[in-house]
């Protein structure tokens, strides 16, 4: 078709606008499905992506503002649905969808928010099992972060009052739901860490803060979302004082349980894990005095057996026993032995008197008296006349001296000797 | 293993030795002097265990921070 006076030329700039009001007129507000492309997220804080299905592809934009709002991270092939309005960028001629809403399609944009978060952390770390601190057996202060006006503080001064009547209680209230939850539980987290440090360094006598519980009654998952937020979870990470996570939500776990050192269904339930029953320590104290107090007198008892036993046994009364014994044995020896003694000395002075008149009587020296004679016949005694012949000298022994003789003759006692 | 530092030692770690010293008494098979040594450490520890558990003083307090950074502790009312 050839160009003449009557037809009418658009600038580009013109032809831009009237294709602008058109759009903008037609799609003030809009809903769109997709899957997300091309995402990009510039330190401007706004962020450009495409929405795209089989055969189409739509450009979009989401602002700063907009964004702060979003709970989740966008990624490439998600699917999403938007809420915004068409617009056009004149300068590149560019229609595109400004983004005020996107929701991941199927799950619930917290849902999505809460497994990106989860896994971030735990592939940095903040959820080992290692790192985990023990709860101290007996707290000297329990810190409490929760709402003020709540029932879960309520809950709590209840079981500890219950369970440790004195035991010491620092609360921190904050909110525990809405924009500033996540801010106010976070800071009061570190202050309670902060406010530990500046007792040791003024050397006040208070006892520190050795465990806290944050946590809030039950609730929908937006009730709950502060619990689950990033800003919480670094406090929880970083504090030095161990901290049970107590999220009124029985059955699922907020990011705070995951990180925080224990997790308890309830505050109250959370309670009843860091705060001991005192009367049950009371007992087990008491219990093992008196088991000490039993077994050091048994053990003094057994001791002192032991003592009178050794004085009785048989080792030790041998020696002393022995010597009494022996002793008496030796008296008693010594008596009989005497008396035998005694006795044999008599049988002895008597046997001796008979047995010296025996042996007097025996005595040659008796019998000579008596006129009895020796003879002896060159030196040897003689006892009959055999071997006598007349001529032999003989010797004669007789009481008081000797008489030599010559031998007339022998004979067998029929001669009578001459005067 | 010296002496019990009574400042030091947590309640949790002296309800364990002063457990093994009722254990140990009861076993009967230490030398009598060594016996009452550790009678006496356990005396020691359980009343130290029992102070741990009558010293807090039934406080509780609301803990706040001022814009200025300073805490402020006041009793807790219950609203």
């Amino acid at each position: 078709m050839p160009v003449d006076e009557k037809t009418h030329v658009y600038s580009v700039t013109g032809l831009t606008r009237d294709i602008r009001f058109i759009l903008e007129d037609k799609f003030p507000e809009v809903w769109v499905e997709g899957e997300v492309s091309n995402f990009r997220s510039p330190s401007s804080g706004h962020v450009y992506f495409s929405l795209k299905d089989e055969s189409s592809m739509l450009k979009c934009v989401m602002f700063r503002s907009a964004n702060s709002r979003r709970k989740f991270e966008i990624e490439d092939g998600m699917h999403v649905l938007c809420f915004g309005r068409i617009g056009v960028y004149d300068k590149q001629g560019q229609y595109q969808l400004y983004a005020e809403i996107i929701e991941p399609q199927g799950k619930g944009a917290l849902f999505v928010a809460f497994e990106q978060l989860k896994k971030k952390l735990q592939k940095e770390g903040l959820f080992e099992e290692e790192r985990k601190r023990a709860t101290p057996f007996l707290p000297m202060r329990v810190g409490v972060v929760t709402s003020a006006t709540g029932a879960a503080i309520r809950d709590v001064l209840k079981v500890a009052r219950r369970r440790f009547s004195n035991m010491e209680i620092t609360i921190c209230p904050v909110k525990v739901q809405g924009d500033e939850a996540r801010d106010e539980i976070a800071q009061a987290i570190r202050d309670l860490n902060e406010y530990n440090r500046y007792l040791i360094d003024a050397g006040l006598k208070e006892n520190p803060v050795d465990v806290i519980i944050i946590g809030r009654g039950g609730g929908s998952l937006e009730d709950l979302w502060a619990f689950n937020e990033e800003a919480v979870a670094r406090a929880i990470f970083a504090s030095e004082i161990p901290v049970i996570s107590a999220v009124g939500h029985e059955i699922d776990y907020t990011i705070s349980d995951f990180v925080a050192d224990r997790r308890a269904a309830t505050p109250s339930a959370a309670a009843e894990l860091v705060i001991p029953e005192k009367d049950e320590l009371t007992g087990r104290v008491r219990a093992f005095s008196d088991r000490s107090e039993t077994a050091m007198k048994s053990r003094l008892d057994m001791a002192g057996a032991k003592l009178r036993s050794l004085k009785e046994s048989y080792v030790l009364r041998e020696p002393v026993n022995v010597v009494l014994q022996l002793g008496q044995q030796v008296d008693d020896l010594g008596r009989r032995a005497r008396i035998k003694m005694a006795h044999y000395v008599e049988l002895g002075e008597s046997a001796f008197a008979a047995l010296s008149g025996k042996l007097e009587a025996l005595s040659p020296l008796s019998v000579l008296n008596r006129g009895y004679s020796i003879t002896f016949r060159g030196g040897r005694v003689v006892k009959n006349i055999k071997g006598v012949k007349a001529g032999d000298r003989l010797l004669t022994r007789l009481s008081n001296g000797e008489v030599s003789s010559r031998v007339e003759g022998t004979g067998n006692g029929s001669a009578e000797p001459e005067e | 293993m010296g002496g019990v530092n009574m400042k030091e030692i947590s309640f949790e770690k002296a309800m364990e030795k002063l457990e093994k010293i009722v254990d140990e008494l009861e076993a009967g098979d230490i030398p009598l002097d060594a016996s009452l040594k550790k009678y006496e450490e356990g005396i020691k520890l359980a009343r130290m265990c029992q102070e741990k558990l009558e010293k807090a003083r039934q406080k509780i307090e609301v803990l706040t921070k001022g814009k200025d950074g300073k805490f402020t502790k006041k009793d807790f009312e219950k609203i």
